[in-house]
């Protein structure tokens, strides 16, 4: 157990945009709900996987809603209060720990507030060990564990309970339910027990590693050194590609913010080209016409001069970047995994195959 | 015939412009009150010209005030902060990362109250008028006269603000009030914070202002004074004193405007070579494009319209090392510390007449220097500045100005050609003076019992309005801008419509009240 407050929250943030690929949504809301929270009620208690007892009530807790919503109706800081309790009331028990859906983005820190205002531990873990744009897609999901029965409160004192028999009804009910409060909602949801946890429902560690990655691009930035070439290190990464952006085509269709970005490559990449093709995250990176990354490994656009991570957004012609590709956590690699968030899920009729394959050093 | 003047960090430069014809141009150190330096630049200027001061009709004053005012937290008058929301936004209150000395010096006395609207225009709450009159009474015991007003998703409704202000001016009637939806864009706390630094600045901007007259009246000026806007537009000092922030980045924006005027080219990059930075940026159809992401002014985010400025540190004054330029410079003490003023620190002044590009001080005392590889790299990271500006890999034309522009040769990586125009040392004082008065219209629509076309019609309409009653010539004025985005996930047809209309200043009928 370690306590972690405003600064840890600071380097959290920038490892968590890291973990984000692309996508995830703004941390810096996050970021400042946290560091706000940690100020009012103390700094939070963070606890390991194996630290878990078997009998604790884990659950875990996000903000869903639309991003441009998310910046201007801010939160009153309670709702969460009454999701946690209507689930508790719910299930006939008060949850006793709360976790990360997803490490990357803006849910990477959300259970902060969550944790500092309950005062009840944080276990160091989420579900993707990145960022996914859909409910179903965490790794508890392949460990028999359901999303349901998932509360979601707004900031008026409304609160309601869904209990579905699937994740599309999930997801339809939750989005309803979520415009109808103002577009924005606290949500509590994957209901485990310890020992769910311990058996690998959560991927462990990952907010401590986004913490991590943040310090190693803090520090080595500070010490003039190479942050990408740390994060690289950590991360067990490839460095795929480092160049300038020429081309950035979106689109929008069907509820995906899509994109293709190409990248002319300088350095010992001169002469050579990568293209991502982007759906809210990263999801395939092709060099000189030949896949070198893909979903649901992790693909990092950062910033070649200070390390900084590029979202999808703010990518635009002229950005001189470095593309990493990072193996993705083992439960992703499975046959049941790729179902869940292989590049065929998301309309790419191409065959996984890992980073380091694709990619070797 | 009007005078422009730009306060720049190192110069206050002037220009007495004719219609289209520049008359006569002066530099001058800028002073630390400022207001000195402009009064000194404009007795140049009349003392170079021979023109009568009573000949000036108008003055256009593009000033860093504002600016350094919030970047030094100095002469900020205490703020009441009102935010419309409740029960929504408590958990990040107004003023969360302001940087403490920041937030000291305008007091930061914040409130969250009954208000605001839902993105779909529902009421998140009825505005209380017992609550607003008690922190109105509240901050009269303060002796608290400026209050910024928030509320949540004004800029689609903003009926909150304006509710909440009647009610504070009704228990406060000598309070000036920002309302933030006047101010900035969807985001909350960003436009908040924009706000808050609008209403910090007011009894300055009025202290300001009364200065600027008084200096004019010494001089024998009795002409209306204008302000220059960071959108390159004029507004007239009465609109000043309620928008002071609208002056922020006022400086890049006149050098790019000026660059505009001199050579004639409406598209194109303009590199602003300075003393100790070059600030680079695109025009667009005669204007600076905005930045379209938060912009940090004294370490606070906002999200009100900005030119989108790329920075680096070479300048004139910049110190040379080996092939390595700045960021370090000598600044205003170019003409005492440059080797060709007799000084001791290479500069990148120097390297320019050692290779022959500017006559400036004794050639002779970098005789010999090979100024080569510094140049060359001077030349690739400015060509690399304008490449990141780009919005794609066409070579596009270059306009450079400022008095560091003698750093630069005739050819520019990535520029399909390199214009310097004349008098460009005092591009930025022109485009303070050649400015125009402008209207903007920037709303939610529902497409409900309307459509897209009909929507924009009426908003460019509408614009146009806005730049006559601003001071605009009619027959003149034309809609420069129109952007019209969908909101993405929101339930129903809304879209999100900024028209913009420019028109010259209409020098027959100046003294109506100008804004933007």
């Amino acid at each position: 157990m370690r306590l972690v407050g405003e600064a840890e929250l600071e380097d959290i943030a920038v490892g968590a945009a890291i973990l984000g690929t692309g996508g995830g949504g703004d941390p810096y809301i996050g970021k400042l709900l946290a560091q706000e929270a940690v100020r009012r009620y103390g700094p939070v208690q963070m606890v390991t996987v194996d630290e878990v007892p078997d009998d604790a009530f884990v659950v875990p807790s996000a903000m869903m809603g639309a991003p441009t919503v998310m910046i201007e109706k801010l939160p009153r800081g309670t709702e969460v209060i009454n999701a946690f309790k209507a689930l508790g009331g719910y299930m006939g028990r008060e949850p006793t720990h709360t976790t990360s859906i997803e490490a990357g983005g803006l849910n990477s820190t959300t259970p902060f507030v969550v944790a500092a205002q309950l005062g009840i531990p944080l276990v160091d873990a989420d579900g993707m060990g990145r960022a996914f744009p859909e409910i179903q897609m965490i790794v508890a999901t392949m460990h028999g564990v359901s999303a349901t029965p998932m509360t979601l409160a707004d900031e008026k004192g409304n609160s309601a309970v869904i209990d579905t028999i699937d994740n599309s009804w999930t997801e339809r009910l939750a989005r309803t339910l979520t415009v109808d409060f103002g577009a924005t909602s606290m949500i509590a949801l994957y209901p485990m027990t310890g020992k769910q946890v311990k058996a690998g429902a959560f991927i462990a560690g990952t907010i401590g590693l986004a913490e991590e990655l943040g310090r190693l691009v803090r520090e080595t930035r500070a010490a003039h050194g190479d942050p990408v070439g740390a994060v690289v290190e950590r991360l067990n990464a490839r460095r795929l590609f480092g160049g300038k952006v020429v081309d950035v085509a979106r689109r929008t269709e069907a509820g995906w913010a899509k994109a293709e970005v190409r990248i002319e490559g300088s350095g010992e990449d001169a002469g050579s080209s990568l293209v991502l093709q982007i759906q809210n995250e990263h999801l395939v990176a092709i060099r000189n016409g030949e896949i070198v990354c893909s979903v649901p490994d992790l693909i990092v656009v950062m910033d070649a001069e200070n390390g900084g991570p590029i979202t999808t957004e703010e990518l635009r012609y002229g950005f001189r970047v470095v593309v990493i590709g990072a193996p993705c956590a083992p439960d992703w690699r499975t046959e049941e995994g790729l179902a869940l968030v292989g590049p065929r899920y998301f309309g790419y009729d191409i065959d996984f195959v890992p980073v380091e394959e694709r990619f070797p050093r | 015939m009007r005078i422009g003047v730009d306060v720049g960090g190192t110069n206050t430069d002037a220009v007495l412009v004719d219609g289209r014809d520049v008359l006569a141009e002066a530099k001058t150190p800028t002073t630390p009150d400022v207001t000195g330096g402009i009064s000194s630049a404009i007795r140049a200027l009349v003392a170079s010209s021979n023109v009568a001061a009573s000949h000036v009709q108008a003055v256009m004053i593009g000033t860093t005030h504002f600016t350094n005012a919030v970047v030094e937290a100095r002469r900020l008058a205490p703020t009441g902060v009102i935010r419309l929301g409740l029960p929504a936004t408590e958990a990040l209150p107004p003023m969360v990362a302001w940087p403490t000395a920041l937030r000291k010096a305008v007091g930061g006395d914040v409130r969250i109250c009954h208000g605001g609207h839902e993105f779909d225009g529902r009421r998140i709450s009825a505005v209380d008028p017992d609550e607003l009159k008690r922190v109105a009474a509240d901050f009269a015991t303060k002796g608290i006269s400026t209050v910024a007003i928030s509320s949540v998703f004004s800029p689609v409704n903003a009926e909150a603000e304006q509710e909440a202000a009647a009610l504070i001016a009704q228990e406060l009637p000598a309070a000036a009030i920002s309302l933030s939806h006047e101010i900035g864009r969807i985001g909350l706390l960003e436009r908040e914070n924009a706000t808050i630094m609008n209403a910090c600045l007011r009894e300055l901007a009025s202290q300001i202002v009364a200065a600027f007259h008084a200096a004019l009246a010494e001089l024998g000026i009795d002409a209306p004074v204008y302000l220059s806007q960071n959108d390159g537009t004029l507004m007239a000092v009465d609109y000043a004193e309620r928008y002071p922030v609208a002056t922020f980045a006022s400086g890049p924006t006149n050098s790019m405007r000026g660059a505009a005027f001199l050579s004639g080219l409406g598209d194109c990059a303009v590199v602003d070579i300075g003393g100790t930075t070059s600030d680079v940026g695109i025009l667009q159809h005669g204007f600076p494009r905005e930045a379209a992401v938060a912009v940090e002014i004294g370490g606070v985010r906002t999200n009100f319209r900005m030119p989108d400025v790329l920075s680096l540190g070479i300048g004139g004054g910049s110190h040379v090392d080996g092939a390595d330029v700045g960021p370090q410079s000598v600044g205003y003490e170019l003409t005492s510390r440059a080797l060709v003023f007799g000084g001791d620190v290479l500069t990148a002044t120097d390297l320019a007449v050692a290779a022959g590009l500017a006559e400036i001080g004794d050639p002779e005392r970098v005789a010999g220097l090979d100024a080569e590889p510094a140049l060359a790299r001077i030349e690739e990271r400015i060509a690399e500045t304008v490449d990141r500006m780009k919005t794609s890999a066409d070579p596009i034309p270059v306009v450079v100005v400022g008095g560091g522009s003698i750093l630069l040769r005739d050819t520019l990586l990535g520029a399909s050609e390199l214009v310097r125009p004349q008098r460009f040392a005092v591009a930025n004082a022109i485009g303070a003076a050649i400015a125009q008065v402008g209207g903007e219209v920037d709303k939610v629509v529902a497409l409900e019992d309307t459509t897209r076309a009909a929507a924009i019609e009426e908003a460019k309409a509408e614009a146009v309005e806005k730049a006559v009653a601003a001071g605009a010539e009619r027959s003149g004025v034309r809609v420069v801008d129109v952007e019209d985005v969908p909101i993405a996930y929101l339930a129903g047809d809304a879209t999100r419509i900024r028209v913009k209309a420019i028109g010259d200043l209409d020098l027959g009928r100046v003294g109506v009240a100008a804004g933007g």
